[in-house]
């Protein structure tokens, strides 16, 4: 436990590099993935699958199961130094200071065990409440989420509900003991439209009601730009842009941040405009190549970016890139690019 | 609920039904007779015998005797055992068999469940693979080399146990870890593949998530889901296995049920071939409904129609 870290620093990960060891060789899952959050700070982290988004969420749980191993790099939460943490310290952390909801909720309940069950469980493990209190504590936690008549819910089975109540009652779950953190991996990718609209404003309601941090785990640029305060874009298992919402919109300043803006339908497109993809397909992470990993895919690609790995480029606070194309610019001293 | 054990049973009645009807007729249309193999026997009393026992009759009356009786609970007096009914002999030799296969079932859930459970979470491990090839060798092996197997050791080599009867529990051990040894193996490599299967889950993710344990996780979350099909081949099994091994019964010289269905069927025994059969139908029929609702009782998701 360090004491000297800064109160409102909630998650500071530096140098992350975290592989995993498969039959067919080393996945270099996270290659050097440095991450800040203060605490009641949501922060978005986009990028395609496989790109490592989810893999540095569940390294802040020690969910990175057993192929996965941690390489280098320091991991601060609420406190605690996580890679020196044994399992039996992480427990105690796990769905108590740090919870996580995940992407379907058709299959991330028990389904021999009630909702009430479920709930209570959780409460029990981290407080010191008595079976009648975690229950009562239950009831509050569904109206929280706004399930009506929560006494009847709790005794329901998961197949019972909706899927959107499923995923009301997983928050609920996490939220049984007011985490610091709310991990949300995709928390709306397997539900209806409508139901990802009421689920993301629950979720911000209860940021502000509660005022917990998350981090939006996403792949929906469009849930980012509607919740997020910072932003990070993730490519084969680095941090290629990280700023604030506005940077990351309105000032992209990486090519494949540019990119995925650009792939984003229109409301103003002339009607039979096509959709604007990114060509390429996403690198083979057993064999990345040598220098950037964007490389291949980028319009703009120079000799140097397929040789060396392209250091930091701050643009301001916390507006920053990895890309060889923003450091000759920055080395020229112009903005040619705005 | 009462709809569906209400027809349960309709259904249970049928089936005993047929296979009363298949017996019957299989019976009689294999060769030989119950008063054939005894030679010292004149044409008149062999005549005399058949008249007695109603054998003299049409096939088709035969059977419709036999159906009306045993609707009525008689199921008739064995034709070789003389002065004894089928019904006395099942209740006397059934409570024997029924204690040798319980206690080998209880050992095999015991032992069956928890092995399965390891073998699971310690996949590609050294125990992993120990424990598949014992449920291997268990599934291959017949019992008849087992039972010869622990005599010899056991009985013969270094004269721990007794080899005949059964008067104390030492008589027990070699007849129930010889029929336990196959349900065991079955229900370790069911028990281990089903619960490969739930460790993958999502829900066994979020309950990692939320800081329960592995023991917590695995015992509460996991073992409840992977046990169905453990359950489903439980309640045959126990069926057959209280109603008595004919190879371990002779062996071990019990005197149980096993035995007695066997041995009818060689002395054409017929009233007690169709008691023993039905039954042994009846049993399995009664314990697939207890199946059914046990599976209920688990699996909430499963609606009992």
């Amino acid at each position: 436990m360090a004491e000297g870290q800064n109160v409102r620093k909630l998650v500071d990960i530096k140098n992350e590099r975290l592989s995993f060891f498969t039959p067919a060789g080393e996945v270099k899952a996270l290659n050097d993935v440095s991450i800040m959050l203060d605490e009641g700070e949501v922060l978005g982290i986009v990028g395609e699958s496989g790109s490592g988004k989810s893999v540095t969420a569940y390294s802040l749980m020690g969910l990175t199961a057993h192929p996965g191993k941690l390489l280098d790099g320091t991991l601060w939460f609420n406190g605690h130094q996580i890679e020196t943490m044994t399992e039996k310290e992480m427990r105690k952390i796990r769905g108590n200071e740090v919870s996580i909801i995940f992407q379907d909720p058709m299959t991330s309940l028990n389904p021999v065990y009630t909702i009430g069950n479920q709930i209570e469980e959780v409460i029990l493990l981290h407080t010191d409440k008595k079976r009648k209190e975690a229950h009562e504590r239950a009831k509050e936690l569904l109206e929280l989420v706004g399930i009506n008549e929560p006494e009847k819910r709790l005794k329901q089975y998961p197949h019972e509900l909706s899927g959107g109540m499923r995923q009301r009652v997983m928050i609920a779950i996490a939220l049984a003991c007011e985490p610091k953190l709310l991990i949300a991996d995709e928390p709306t990718t397997a539900l209806d439209v409508t139901i990802q609209a009421q689920i993301l404003e629950l979720m911000m309601k209860l940021k502000e009601k509660l005022g917990m941090a998350i981090i939006m785990i996403t792949h929906d640029l469009g849930v980012v730009a509607s919740m997020c305060e910072k932003i990070a874009v993730m490519y084969a298992g680095k941090i290629v842009e990280y700023g604030t919402a506005e940077d990351i919109f309105y000032h992209p300043k990486h090519q494949y941040t540019k990119g995925l803006i650009r792939s984003i339908p229109r409301l103003d497109t002339k009607e039979h405009e096509r959709l604007v993809p990114i060509e390429g397909t996403p690198v083979d992470m057993l064999n990345p190549p040598k220098g950037c990993p964007f490389a291949p895919r980028c319009e703009e690609c120079m000799k140097i970016c397929l040789r060396e790995m392209p250091p930091v480029t701050n643009f301001g606070d916390a507006h920053y890139t990895q890309c060889w194309l923003n450091q000759k610019e920055e080395m020229e001293g112009g903005t040619a690019n705005e | 609920m009462l709809k569906y054990i209400a027809k349960r049973i309709g259904l249970a009645i049928i089936t005993i039904w047929v296979v009363a009807t298949i017996t019957f007729f299989l019976m009689n249309m294999v060769p030989g007779g119950p008063f054939l193999s005894e030679k010292a026997i004149s044409p008149q009393a062999q005549a005399a015998l058949e008249a007695k026992y109603g054998l003299d009759k049409p096939l088709f009356e035969q059977y419709i005797t036999y159906l009306t009786d045993a609707v009525h609970g008689d199921f008739g007096d064995s034709l070789k055992q003389r002065g004894r009914t089928v019904m006395s002999i099942i209740k006397t030799k059934f409570p024997v068999s029924a204690r040798v296969g319980g206690i080998s079932v209880l050992v095999a859930l015991c032992l069956g469940i928890p092995l399965g459970c390891i073998a699971a979470i310690r996949r590609g491990k050294f125990i992993d693979s120990f424990i598949s090839v014992v449920a291997t060798c268990g599934i291959a092996v017949p019992s008849f080399v087992i039972c010869t197997v622990l005599m010899y050791f056991f009985g013969v080599k270094l004269k721990l146990l007794p080899t005949l009867g059964l008067t104390s529990w030492k008589h027990y051990i070699m007849p129930v870890i010889a029929l336990a040894f196959y349900p065991t193996a079955y229900i370790m490599r069911l028990t281990r593949s089903s619960m490969l299967d739930v460790l993958g889950q999502d829900y066994m993710r979020t309950a990692r998530a939320k800081g329960l344990s592995q023991v917590v996780s695995i015992f509460k979350h996991a073992l409840r889901n992977a046990i169905l099909p453990v359950i489903t081949y439980v309640g045959p099994m126990l069926a057959y296995t209280l109603s008595g091994s004919f190879v371990v019964e002779k062996i071990f010289t019990i005197p149980g049920l096993g035995g007695e269905f066997i041995g009818s069927i060689t002395s054409r025994d017929y009233t007690v071939i169709m008691g023993t059969t039905i039954f042994l139908a009846t049993l399995i029929v009664v314990m697939n409904v207890i199946v059914d609702i046990v599976y209920k009782i688990v699996d909430p998701r499963i609606k009992l129609k």
